[in-house]
């Protein structure tokens, strides 16, 4: 596979052709913080934690959907990219009910490390403090929509690995929830395999093991890359 | 059919027009039907039907005259001697007009002069044909040359000279982002692939912008006639086009005319006997503003929930089905099948240096004629307002004008001679836009204008990314807050920043311009924006400051660091 | 507007006569998956409403997941999955619409017939929605009330129209009864 060379944060990095600039960067230890990213489902760009400056773009730039090129020149931490993402966590938090004190995945939770990592200390803007239910129809997960960001890793996981394709939105702009089949409770649905992959990959406590306690939900998304090497790069031979 | 067929049954149909004595155009298009023209037309045909008038004389029900205020309208085009427009018209006033008009009497009811600024200062180039034909008569249009433009260009032209023709009348996409369309016709048509598509963008929708509508409703063919241009030119077999959910009027009228226009071997296979083959099928919106950006209208076109996908990857490149696919807005296409016939330099003789043509605008709000205009880029907004538009009714002042729907911003009176085109305009801080132009009085209070965009875009945010998302609903708040009475002035500045936020961080076009109106407003109205904060007053008297401001995080957090310290 | 139609059949034929009426919409779009917005355009017509025997319907004939039917449902504004009252005011509330007082009519059409924007009335008689921009500026500030374009109105008119169509309905009611 063709080799390439960029700069990022002034430094030379080679990537392969057809990456994207994420990829790129975390091969070569450089953190850039993600949300909706998650290694082994399709790149989505919609948490915007991600977004770079590339020289000569007027605009910022997811990493995630941006593919790295030749001799391109890459920003991923300033100032301005630094406030913006802090911003973009207070909107975060400020849409939903994320009260970590009471929730199952307080101290394991992607959201609140990003906080804690780049500084988001308050919350400038309104709470919207939506009503939002919990479903917990299911035998052995629950759905808590307080704590839901929209990242959609359950949709892709459900669509792109499982294959049943439960999990969809509804509705649209701040309407926005995830739902199983046609609305219905999750423990009504007929195509869920109960597998269980969309509560891994959820960055939250959105999803969770029944019978889960504050704080006790932990939850380990790389089985995602594994099982995906093993299909896709035929590594487990019979 | 081919090119000499066609140029035959043109010529038979003029010849059949010029043989009555009377042709009687009656605009039949929404606002002049909501005004009474159905009545108008049955009195007519009642009239006709009594005296057995048939032989000598027809209505046409038209397409969109223009001055929409004054419907309904009717013109009188006698074989002989000068054509009339009257206004307003009454069933009774209408047998009047046409008994008078063919027994050769003097009319008694009172006919617009013939020098009406309002008709005398346009350039009709795209609404050429508009209130004179029936749209759903496709003879009509072909007596006034339509597809002959695609004769000529099947037969006599290389798909790479329409494009540089395209390219060099200097035609820009008329949807509001103002893109070369000879520079994206060429990027298509270079692009290899077996298969591409051309679409086209009527999904409009600006709140109080209605150009691609009466263009769908008033002359559909001389939309599919530019798509089938277009898709000679880039190499396409597919066309689509995508009308927004509340036209269905404009959506009837497009089928009547693939359909006509597909009997008559004008698209379909082996277009006008070449061997080009070019099929359009519709597709209806189904109520989504979002669906105006391109992305987002792919992935609609797609059967999907229609939001947008982030570019690079262009549409050129990757498109439908991951196909190269050329789109353009309605009226981008309506203005290529004149270029075409009458030549890039021709085109390029209209307009300004960099914006070139016409552009079709819809005037309304406080403004005494409303309706549809077609004016040459580069007229002063003083022209259109004062001329045009004949000025602010009951002797209202001009606030300012809006332009660019939720994407725009507010032009003041003092940019009034400012030319109209896409630089000047963003200079403004405002865009083109698709062609909504609302004139506004002293009575609109601009933090609430800007509320009512922000309550739009949030309401049209399609979810996707969070900085539209939650960023809308949160300048919602802050805007509702400066106008109920309970903001401070930190919120200003709250807003400010997360305006500079989600313009730069959002994934599409809605979330980037969503701040505009924020923006714009606060560049040329800060004053009023500080009296409704400091002073609790609205200068337009429109808001209620009945609230008052909640307790501030800042000043809690101040509070408190005092009591830790006497501690 | 097909149940108007055929006032003799009984209920559960009529119910299958509508999905052979989406059976038609499906055939003309060759059981494409893309066609979905199309069906349920059509089937919203047919129907009225979009109800989940109807979504199940089609994402089992068009062999797509449920929930991706119910998300594309959700998302475009015309489509509705509550059924729609017998009378339907859209009030648009376009820029042009809105600075001539559009928001007043709502307010006070709200209040006439305690109904909020998008709900229908307890009786079913009238469902009120609001539109962004209906494309008729020119006759602001406007609505539709059943299809029907009135322009220049006030509250007071619109409120007047919309008794008078509902007591035309009852009469007409009444007399075929």
């Amino acid at each position: 596979m063709p080799v390439i060379t960029l700069t990022i944060d002034d430094e030379l990095v080679s990537a392969r052709a057809g990456q994207s600039i994420l990829e790129a960067c975390r091969e070569h230890g450089i953190k850039i913080p993600t949300l909706c990213n998650l290694d082994g489902l399709s790149a989505r760009g919609g948490c915007r934690l991600c977004l770079v400056e590339v020289a000569g773009n007027p605009r910022l730039l997811p990493a995630c959907t941006t593919e790295a090129l030749e001799n391109m020149v890459v920003t991923t931490h300033n100032e301005k990219i630094d406030r913006y993402r802090r911003m973009i966590l207070e909107l975060t938090f400020a849409e939903r009910n994320h009260t970590c004190a009471v929730c199952v995945s307080n101290q394991h939770c992607e959201l609140q490390t990003l906080a804690a990592e780049l500084g988001m200390d308050h919350v400038r803007y309104d709470y919207l403090n939506p009503e939002l239910g919990l479903d917990t129809s299911h035998a052995r997960y629950g759905v808590d929509h307080n704590r839901c960001v929209l990242c959609l890793r359950c949709v892709r996981v459900c669509d792109e690995v499982e294959g049943a394709h439960t999990w969809d939105v509804k509705g649209r702009g701040i309407e926005s929830r995830v739902i199983t089949d046609l609305n219905r409770p999750w423990g009504d649905s007929e195509s869920c395999t109960e597998c269980g992959k969309c509560v891994e990959v959820c960055p939250t406590g959105a999803l969770f093991d029944k019978g889960s306690a504050v704080a006790e939900m932990k939850k380990e998304a790389s089985f995602l890359r594994r099982i995906l090497d093993g299909r896709e790069k035929n590594e487990w031979r019979r | 059919m081919n090119p000499t067929s066609l140029l035959k049954q043109a010529e038979e149909e003029q010849q059949r027009q010029q043989q009555l004595n009377l042709r009687v155009f009656l605009c039949y298009s929404t606002p002049c039907i909501a005004a009474g023209a159905e009545q108008v037309k049955t009195a007519l045909e009642s009239l006709i039907k009594e005296k057995q008038l048939n032989t000598e004389l027809e209505i046409v029900a038209t397409g969109c005259m223009g001055p929409c205020s004054r419907g309904p309208l009717l013109r009188i085009k006698p074989a002989e001697g000068e054509e009339q427009t009257y206004e307003k018209v009454t069933p009774e006033q209408a047998r009047e007009i046409l008994l008078h008009s063919i027994e050769q009497r003097p009319v008694e009811t009172e006919a617009l002069p013939a020098d009406l600024p309002f008709f005398a200062r346009q350039t009709r180039i795209v609404l050429s044909n508009n209130g004179e034909i029936d749209p759903e008569k496709i003879e009509h249009c072909i007596a006034r040359g339509a597809y002959s433009a695609l004769a000529h260009v099947l037969h006599e032209m290389s798909p790479e000279e329409v494009c540089n023709e395209i390219k060099n009348s200097g035609l820009r996409g008329r949807g509001g982002g103002g893109y070369p369309a000879g520079v994206k016709w060429n990027l298509v048509r270079k692009s290899p692939a077996d298969r591409k598509y051309v679409v086209a963008n009527g999904d409009e929708g600006d709140p109080g912008a209605y150009m691609d509508r009466t263009i769908m409703e008033s002359d559909p063919h001389r939309v599919l006639e530019g798509m089938a241009i277009a898709g000679y030119a880039v190499g396409a077999e597919q066309g689509y086009i995508y009308v927004r959910g509340e036209y269905p009027l404009a959506a009837a009228r497009l089928v009547k005319a693939i359909k006509a226009a597909e009997r008559r071997g004008l698209l379909g296979s082996r277009v006008l006997g070449s061997n080009f083959n070019f099929r359009i099928d519709l597709r209806v919106g189904a109520g989504a503003f979002v669906c105006g950006e391109e992305t987002a209208l792919m992935t609609s076109i797609m059967g999907r929930r229609g939001q947008p996908v982030p570019r690079p990857p262009y549409p050129a490149q990757s498109g439908l089905w991951g196909y190269p696919t050329l789109i353009n807005n309605v009226e981008s296409f309506a203005n290529v099948a004149p270029i075409m016939e009458k030549g890039a330099d021709w085109f390029a003789s209209f307009g300004t240096d960099k914006s070139k043509g016409t552009k079709v605008f819809a005037l309304c709000g406080e403004v005494v004629n409303s309706g549809l205009i077609e004016v040459p880029m580069g007229i002063s907004l003083r022209d259109i307002v004062f001329e045009i538009g004949g000025g602010l009714p009951d002797g209202g002042k001009f606030k300012a004008a809006q332009t660019g729907g939720p994407s725009g911003g507010c032009i003041p009176a003092e940019f009034l001679d400012t030319p109209v085109d896409y630089e000047s305009l963003k200079e403004l801080g405002s865009i083109m836009g698709s062609g909504g132009l609302i004139v506004m009085n002293e009575t609109s209070c601009m933090p609430d204008v800007a509320k009512f965009f922000m309550e739009f875009c949030l309401d049209e945010s399609c979810g996707k990314c969070v900085s539209c998302r939650v960023g809308t609903v949160e300048m919602y708040e802050l805007l509702k807050r400066i106008t109920d009475g309970s903001a401070m002035l930190t919120d200003l500045e709250i807003l400010e920043e997360l305006c500079e936020l989600v313009q730069e961080t959002s994934l599409c076009g809605l979330g980037m311009t969503a701040p505009n109106p924020v923006l714009n407003t606060l560049k040329y109205y800060r004053d009023e924006y500080l009296a409704h904060i400091e002073n609790k007053s609205c200068p337009a008297g429109v808001c209620q400051l009945d609230q008052i401001p909640l307790m501030k995080l800042p000043e809690h957090a101040a509070e408190r660091a005092v009591f830790k310290e006497e501690r | 507007m097909t149940a108007q139609a055929m006032p003799s059949v009984p209920a559960e034929q009529s119910q299958q006569l509508r999905f052979q009426l989406i059976d038609k919409s499906l055939k003309k779009f060759q059981y494409q998956q893309d066609a979905l917005i199309e069906v349920l355009h059509a089937a919203q017509e047919t129907f009225g409403h979009l109800d989940e025997e109807i979504l199940d319907y089609v994402s089992r004939q068009l062999k797509l997941p449920p929930s991706w039917v119910y998300g594309v449902a959700t998302f475009y504004n015309f489509f509705t999955l509550d059924p729609q009252g017998e009378h339907i005011c859209v009030v648009c509330m376009g820029t042009a619409c809105y600075v001539k007082g559009a928001g007043e009519i709502v307010t006070k059409l709200e209040r006439e017939f305690s109904v909020k924007d998008g709900d229908t009335t307890e009786d079913g008689q009238l469902t009120l929605m609001t539109a962004r921009c209906l494309g008729n500026c020119s006759l602001a500030p406007m609505l539709t009330l059943d299809g029907e374009v009135l322009g220049k109105e006030s509250a007071e008119s619109t409120i007047a129209a919309i008794h008078t169509k509902a007591t035309l309905t009852a009469a007409a009611k009444e007399k075929n009864a």
